[in-house]
């Protein structure tokens, strides 16, 4: 090399040397700019790459009777899950997982067909509240069953199963419908199969119930799939529920009203506490947590005794006699009879040409307002609901809550009916008829009320306060507190008068009720109610009323009996109705009169003190690898 | 001749050339390394056996490559250029009907052991070619128009083969390779002048080009272009790679995570993490500290050579040392700027850290090349 050359080189060495200098300049340039002056940027950016936000579904809040059993409790139970990735062939593996676990044809197809909507990695539910053994036996197939994990949940029980599912309800997974029913923007409702109220106090407190949702940090890779999990917000359990039921009140009457179709309610007569409110036949309502198979539904929806029904408030029923007592509170407060006037009843009262009967067909003679309610005369109060007309009867039974829809926390509840001149007039455009006030008079006709609806009036009826039935004694974990009741405002005296005759009728030796006496030393004060479905001709009249029991169920009367208990010092108020039982006083006098019993035989009705709040707090399901 | 007896004289020879041998050298190149081995160990989440064991065989494989070729004398390689060069293009010629294609580009033959990528050989195998044409050349003659038009058909050559392939990166480096020998080798600045603006003009084509049937680039190739000229303009498209690349980058903030700590290429945010993108990941786990140390280790590799060149009174063996310097500061520059976002993404490997075979065997042989000519150097 050259002199020259060499120089040369030295000094195109030099040049570029000094290009390469730049450029490593500008590179430590834009790594501090990159790193340190824009750090904490991207660091943010980097966190949003790799931080998921899931939600941490809570525990359900718990529901406790009146003693502080657990009504509605969450389980530890397994869950079925499967990753389709995992599974080579998810069909052939669900059909060998069906003949280790309980698992249908429709939840095998459910499964497949949720699996092909999402990602290949989302682990889908197969099945829900599993017991150990199932899991065992899949734990022991595992090999067989890749892509199959039991996971640990917490569900719905319920351990009393029958006796509280029409006041408790029952939860289910979330169905499209569901969502497109409310407004609720709750995340939760967006989780898979999540459970929400669906009937019953699970429905109406649902909120309440559900609590509130925890956030789960999750660190995930670039296609979403979970990498591990990073500090999160606890979710908030969901606030508790008491009843004011009596569970072995509750209990006895299911049990009593067995093999018919019926209700009652027991309500406490100084406080509105709602001892009781069956609905027979009843029905479990742990078959719809998971999502109640197709069996069995049917067989709910097609039994005519309507098991799902909660007839104590969304069943309407004529109140038949059991109405009189409003009718003569009427009649009295608004001075048109006074309780020596008598009426004599022939068997029958002509209105306006036409023949309306009394129950019983030889008439009752001469009979004064303490008498027309032992017998149950009809004619005497045709002829008092003519005197005061059926405006002032109907604002006399809205005061007993009759034709006002009761304030509960349960769903379809139904306000019943207290005819109008004006309803009708809106209604069915036409004039009110006296005859129409005449059956109105004796609870028939267009007059419907719900066996609670009646129970209150009883309650309203033996103390003269403004009683309203209260269903929760506890309520987010707070107590409620219970409302003093008003005065109605009634005369005392007239009170006393209803009161008597509803005395006579259970225990005066001709009372409708008498053979359906206490047979303890309390007296039971009740009305018995016959409320007929059917039109009699009178053609049937004139060749004998056929008999209930040779005409087919749902053409036969309805049996009905109010009453409270003990007559002195009232605790009690009931109601009972058998659908289409037969007479009141042979068929529903007797099981009141059975409930009534058993009710003041548990003495004093104190609540009794809540399980310890140690349970199972929203712990975060468990995931256990087969 | 007297100048040549001289200097024949003092060359060590037999095991005393391990005395001469640039350790310093040597020590850099390890140093780069061992990163590449933590960070490859890093990106794999701790699986010693997925990249990290396989690279560092290679480098062991490497480096005793270098020291071998470093005692050869570099006569030997010297005669070896114009071979080396026919080899190389012969490969190319072969890949582009016999190779293995990845990604729509055919780039290596699958030897069995290893996969050759002879675009990585030529990038050495030019430089040599190149430097040999300089020193033959009559000093007068450098720059004369002629004389200038063998070098840049040797260059053309190869990278027309290479831009077959489609490989646009590898393209960028040959030509920088041999058009910095060029510059070294005292051709007149005019021509790099006049071929700054040629290139300026032929970008200017490439992009008025676009959507005629006279298109010049590939579509891909043109979205590169875009993405790099506005990365946020479809983030999750083809902008995906560089801002991910920046948040990782810059995610590391002064000193880093913290090794195996990074979450952005574990979590495989980051595209072809252990490759061209690995640089990413050490600038997460080590943070702007970290990358200033591999870039001046990067750059004491290059000055290194430079020092030893500028020392050699041989024409070849200074040309060659320099070409193989500029090659890889190449690599490294464009690498670094194409993840941090100031280049497109051409698809160039971070040199001695990226896993791949080929690049790290022909870099470590590139400084058997410089190791030879130190060693060699007339005294």
């Amino acid at each position: 090399m050259s002199k020259s050359q060499k120089k040369r080189l030295g000094r195109r060495a030099l040049l570029l040397g000094g290009v390469q200098l730049g450029v490593t300049g500008l590179l430590g340039w834009r790594m501090h700019q990159l790193g340190v002056v824009q750090g904490d940027q991207f660091r943010l950016l980097a966190e949003e790459n790799r931080i998921n936000i899931r939600l941490d579904p809570p525990a359900r809040g718990l529901i406790y009777d009146r003693n502080g059993n657990t009504v509605a409790q969450n389980r530890q139970a397994y869950t079925i899950e499967m990753v389709r990735e995992q599974a080579n062939d998810p069909e052939a593996v669900l059909r060998r997982l069906a003949q280790l676990i309980p698992l249908s044809e429709d939840q095998i197809l459910d499964a497949l067909a949720e699996m092909e909507r999402r990602q290949a990695f989302v682990p889908v539910t197969v099945t829900t509240g599993l017991e150990w053994e199932h899991i065992a036996a899949v734990s022991a197939n595992a090999p067989s069953l890749p892509g199959v994990t039991p996971r640990l949940g917490l569900y719905r029980n319920y351990p009393v199963g029958s006796d509280f599912a029409h006041i408790v309800g029952y939860v289910g997974p979330v169905s499209d419908y569901d969502l497109s029913q409310r407004e609720d923007k709750d995340p939760l409702l967006l989780i898979p199969r999540f459970q929400i109220g669906k009937n019953g106090i699970e429905s109406k407190a649902d909120k309440t119930l559900r609590g509130k949702a925890g956030l789960k940090r999750i660190e995930v890779n670039s296609v979403g799939r979970v990498m591990r999990e990073l500090k999160g917000e606890a979710s908030t359990t969901g606030g508790d529920l008491q009843l004011t039921i009596e569970p072995e009140v509750q209990r006895y009457a299911l049990e009593r009203m067995e093999g018919v179709s019926a209700a009652t309610v027991v309500l406490d007569v100084n406080n509105g506490d709602v001892m009781a409110m069956a609905s027979a036949p009843t029905f479990d309502p742990n078959k719809f947590v998971d999502g109640i198979s197709s069996t069995d539904w049917n067989e709910l929806l097609n039994n005519e005794y309507r098991p799902l029904a909660n007839k104590a408030v969304q069943g309407l029923y004529s109140p038949a006699s059991t109405f009189k007592m409003v009718v003569a509170l009427t009649a009295l407060g608004l001075g048109v009879v006074n309780d020596r006037e008598e009426v004599n009843c022939p068997g029958y009262k002509i209105i306006n040409g036409r023949r309306f009967h009394c129950w019983r067909r030889g008439g009752h003679g001469n009979v004064n307002m303490r008498e027309a309610l032992r017998y149950s005369c009809d004619v005497y109060f045709y002829e008092m609901a003519l005197r005061v007309g059926i405006d002032e009867i109907s604002k006399t039974g809205r005061q007993f809550s009759l034709g006002i829809k009761p304030d509960l926390p349960l769903p379809a509840i139904r306000k019943g009916l207290m005819p109008t001149k004006a309803w009708k007039l809106a209604k069915r455009k036409q004039q009110w008829f006296d005859g129409d006030t005449a059956n109105a008079g004796i609870g028939q006709g267009d007059v419907l009320t719900s066996p609670l609806q009646l129970a209150t009036m009883t309650a309203r009826l033996a103390t003269g306060l403004q009683i309203e039935p209260r269903l929760l004694n506890m309520f987010d974990n707070k107590l409620s507190p219970v409302k003093e009741a008003r005065s109605m405002g009634l005369n005392p005296q007239f009170l006393s008068l209803v009161q008597a005759g509803m005395y006579d009728v259970s225990n005066h030796p001709r009372g409708t009720a008498y053979s359906s006496r206490l047979q303890t030393d309390d007296k039971i004060a009740g009305k018995t109610g016959t409320s007929q479905v059917r039109a009699i001709t009178k053609a049937e009249r004139d060749s004998g009323v056929i008999k209930n029991k040779d005409l087919p169920w749902n053409r036969r009367d309805h049996a009905l009996f109010v009453a409270y208990a003990p007559f002195d010092n009232p605790r009690y108020a009931i109601s009972v109705i058998v659908e289409h039982g037969g007479g009141g006083s042979t068929v529903a006098a007797p099981i009141a009169r059975d409930i009534m019993t058993k009710a003041l035989s548990l003495g004093q009705s104190n609540y009794g003190p809540l399980p310890n709040q140690k349970r199972s707090q929203s712990q975060t399901p468990k995931r256990t690898r087969t | 001749m007297s100048v040549l007896m001289r200097s024949r004289k003092n060359v060590p020879t037999g095991f005393r050339k391990i005395l001469y041998f640039h350790w310093p050298l040597a020590l850099l190149l390890t140093a780069v390394s061992s990163a590449g081995f933590l960070m490859l160990f890093s990106v794999s989440g701790g699986i010693f056996s997925q990249w990290a064991e396989p690279q560092m065989m290679r480098f062991g494989i490497g480096f005793i490559a270098m020291i071998l070729i470093g005692f050869t004398p570099i006569s030997v390689w010297r005669n070896l250029s114009v071979p080396a060069y026919v080899f190389g293009l012969a490969l190319l010629i072969f890949v582009e009907y016999f190779g293995a294609s990845s990604k729509g580009a055919q780039r290596w033959i699958d030897l069995g052991f290893m996969k050759l990528q002879p675009s990585e050989l030529m990038k050495i195998s030019l430089v040599m070619v190149i430097a040999l044409y300089y020193d033959w050349l009559d000093e007068e003659r450098v720059s004369k128009l002629l004389w200038l038009m063998p070098p840049l058909l040797l260059t053309a050559l190869p990278m027309a083969l290479v831009l077959a392939q489609p490989d646009l990166g590898t393209a960028i480096l040959l030509a920088g390779g041999s058009g910095v020998v060029m510059l070294l080798a005292g051709v007149s600045l005019w021509y790099f002048g006049g071929a700054l603006a040629s290139i300026g003009a032929l970008v200017w084509a490439v992009i008025w080009s676009k959507g005629t049937e006279f298109q010049l680039l590939k579509d891909y190739q043109y979205r590169r272009i875009e993405t790099y000229l506005d990365p946020s303009s479809d983030p999750l498209g083809s902008g995906y790679n560089i801002t991910q690349s920046k948040i990782a980058l810059g995610s590391g903030g002064y000193s880093g995570r913290g090794f195996m700590e990074g979450t952005q290429s574990r979590l495989n945010f980051l595209p072809e993490k252990q490759t061209d993108f690995i640089f990413t990941t050490l600038a997460e786990e080590f943070g702007f500290v970290g990358g200033i140390t591999l870039l001046i280790l990067y750059v004491l590799i290059v000055v290194c050579c430079f020092v030893s060149a500028v020392q050699n009174p041989n024409r070849y063996a200074s040309l060659l040392t320099l070409g193989v310097a500029a090659t890889f500061f190449f690599y490294f520059s464009v690498n670094m700027l194409m993840v941090m976002g100031l280049a497109p993404v051409v698809g160039v490997p971070l040199p001695l850290v990226s896993y791949g075979g080929s690049a790290m065997l022909v870099l470590l042989g590139a400084f058997g090349l410089v190791q030879s000519a130190h060693i060699h150097r007339p005294r």
